[in-house]
């Protein structure tokens, strides 16, 4: 059986056309999967130019990877058949930041939902489109009757939000991918709305790949982590044991940076990590990109970058100061999440199903 | 200590066709020279509203209905168009919501700032003029060469910095903060907030940061004021508010932040913010709140003070 998702050896550049000099890396040499069988929460957290939205893209195959592939169910994104295609359409779902932005204001509420059962044909009558309707706005917590015949300006951001959840739901998907789903949302609806993802996790065994900025709310959602800093995968794991306890100097920074609702705890910022060393020039095209703000950074940061080190079985960190320990490649991250031999062990028979077609 | 700024029974309506959305609805408090306060609440509660009638920025729909804010003793609302623009920027400076992008991108930041520093009549050669901004780009922890540069080769963290910079130009006794660090990354949200303490601790100015991020007041403010539906529902010392808040709203609101400290529960709010065109009668937060009684739904409770400090506006207390 081969993954649901999976991203192999993915690099996304963009620029450097004709009127463009400059290239911008937004995503290097990241491999993932998500395999559908166990459902998983996955946050993927960076800042802004991590590449976690290009990520997303990626997934959803709305951009093509510069080198590397994507694949559905074993296959390149790029090649499904129509058949095939219909179905990713169905089983990889996606929520993004702003609700609105996605709503036609001249259509009511009621279109957003009942077009994909229109599309995928799920319904025989409209008693039961209307049936299925409904349900998905249980599910979501919201009533129906406070939502139904309205137009998008009627709702507040909130409800709009879980209405792209109850429609992401209706199609029964897999994986459902979250962009940044409650950074535009208010602090008293922000844990309704993730708590309803969650609900689709536990009740409807969806898998979800959470990508935000915000730590805190990842660490409350997912089961594992991947941080993202300028393209490359810093650190990632048990996500208890990388917020909680975080090794790379740019999780460290990220932790402490946030500003914790307790006046009791101290909220230290950049000086958590304390002044980078003299700039140190790189001497390769592959370097540590955090090494300018580390106050750690040796020479060995800027002649290489750094692989996955192992560092415990549920967590890799990309840097020296853990070199002692194995590392990892790129496409062996998986490993380290929970279920993850599983999930390794399927993907190498999918790179041999690969072989023999 | 005298207050340096006093807001008394504050209203502020915007004119709908449907009727006066009161989105400032008598709101009463008052900051200390040098204290930092907070104005927490969730978007439509009506704290941005509370920034801008401050300035007596308030547009058309909108109006100042009725109170007083009083800077050192002189009701502002009282002064004409003239006497309140010299005033603005001089004794009290907003850095408004997305002030970043507020910045000209045709001019140079040198340019803008000295342009502030003209427009409110100060007379300095051109060498002092670039000496000065140079010393404020320093005090915000930009590099002088900044000052030669346009605002899109700067980041986001830098030009809220200089938004900042120009703020304390007149070394105002009141710098209001509407969301300064909103749609910034999380290590430069510290920078800024960490920049804004130390100018003024420095001037000796007083804060009123205004936002939704509970996390973010607990870190930078002195007392906070909560918001809810045009009214302030409680206030009191930060440490306080967050170890025993009395108002339900409150309880529920710091009850639903994700912390880092354990997975919990993920639990919202049930219900949402009132209409503020019809506000419910009573309390306006009887609709959504655990513990309203039959009191709640008639009678509006009113801001008391329950110990010294804590305010409240709640009838379980």
């Amino acid at each position: 059986m081969s993954a649901l998702l999976e991203a192999r050896h993915v690099t996304k550049v963009f620029g450097g056309g004709l009127l463009r000099k400059t290239q911008t890396v937004a995503l290097e040499n990241f491999s993932f999967q998500v395999s559908g069988e166990v459902p998983r929460i996955t946050a993927i957290v960076g800042e802004s130019g991590s590449g976690k939205t290009t990520l997303a893209r990626l997934l959803l195959g709305l951009v093509t990877p510069t080198t590397g592939e994507i694949l559905y169910r074993g296959k390149d994104l790029q090649k499904l058949s129509g058949e095939e295609r219909r179905s990713f359409l169905r089983d990889v779902q996606a929520v993004f930041q702003d609700p609105f932005e996605v709503y036609n204001p001249f259509y009511k509420v009621d279109h957003v939902l009942e077009l994909p059962i229109k599309n995928f044909g799920l319904a025989q009558s409209r008693r039961e489109r209307r049936a299925m309707v409904e349900e998905a706005l249980h599910a979501v917590g919201l009533r129906p009757e406070e939502t139904l015949g309205r137009y998008p300006h009627q709702l507040s951001g909130g409800q709009r939000q879980r209405i792209m959840v109850a429609r992401a739901l209706l199609l029964r998907p897999r994986l459902i991918i979250a962009d940044e789903p409650v950074s535009m949302v208010d602090a008293s609806l922000r844990a309704t709305i993730l708590g309803s993802l969650l609900k689709l996790n536990e009740e409807f065994g969806i898998s979800l790949i959470y990508i935000t900025h915000d730590l805190t709310t990842a660490y409350q959602v997912s089961q594992d982590i991947i941080v993202l800093y300028r393209g490359s995968v810093v650190e990632a794991g048990d996500v208890e044991q990388v917020v909680r306890d975080p090794q790379h100097p740019y999780t460290r920074l990220l932790v402490g940076s946030i500003p914790l609702p307790n006046p009791d705890r101290a909220w230290q910022g950049e000086r958590v990590l304390g002044r980078p060393v003299a700039e140190l020039a790189p001497t390769s095209v592959s370097y540590c990109k955090f090494q300018q703000r580390c106050p750690y950074a040796m020479p060995l940061c800027v002649q290489e970058a750094p692989p996955l080190f192992q560092t415990s079985g549920r967590r890799v960190t990309a840097c020296y100061l853990y070199r002692e320990a194995p590392a990892l490649q790129a496409e062996e991250l998986v490993t380290i999440f929970a279920n993850g031999h599983r999930q390794q062990a399927a993907a190498t028979e999918s790179a041999l199903d690969g072989e023999t077609n | 200590m005298t207050d340096v700024l006093r807001v008394e029974d504050l209203r502020v309506y915007y004119h709908t066709e449907a009727g006066p959305v009161k989105a400032v609805n008598g709101v009463t408090f008052s900051l200390k020279p040098g204290e930092r306060f907070g104005l927490v609440g969730e978007s439509g509660s009506g704290k941005s509203t509370i920034a801008l009638a401050l300035l007596r920025l308030i547009r058309p729909p909108g109006r100042i209905e009725g109170g007083a804010v009083f800077l050192d003793g002189l009701n502002l609302l009282t002064l004409d168009e003239e006497e309140m623009r010299r005033l603005r920027l001089a004794r009290i400076a907003l850095v408004a919501q997305g002030a970043m992008n507020s910045l000209n991108p045709v001019k140079r930041i040198r340019e803008q700032i000295s342009l502030a520093l003209r427009d409110h009549g100060v007379q300095m050669s051109r060498s002092e003029l670039d000496r000065y901004v140079a010393e404020l780009l320093q005090r915000v922890g930009l590099r002088p060469e900044v000052g030669d540069m346009f605002p899109h080769e700067l980041s986001g963290g830098m030009k809220q910095r200089v938004c900042i910079a120009i703020a304390i130009s007149l070394e105002p006794q009141v710098i209001v903060a509407d969301e300064p660090t909103s749609a910034l990354d999380v290590v430069v949200q510290w920078q800024v907030i960490d920049t804004l303490r130390r100018v003024q601790e420095e001037l000796g100015a007083s804060v009123l940061l205004i936002g939704h991020d509970m996390g973010l007041m607990a870190q930078t403010v002195d007392r906070i004021g909560v918001m809810y539906a045009g009214k302030l529902v409680e206030i009191a010392p930060t440490r306080e508010l967050f170890r025993e808040p009395l108002h339900p709203y409150t309880q529920l609101l710091i009850a639903s932040l994700p912390s880092l400290d354990g997975k919990g529960d993920l639990r919202g709010i049930p219900g949402l913010p009132p209409s503020l065109l019809n506000p419910p009668p009573g309390c306006p937060f009887h609709p959504r709140c655990p513990f309203a009684m039959e009191r709640c739904r008639t009678e509006e409770p009113k801001l008391q003070e329950i110990r010294p400090g804590h305010w409240v506006a709640c009838h379980l207390h």
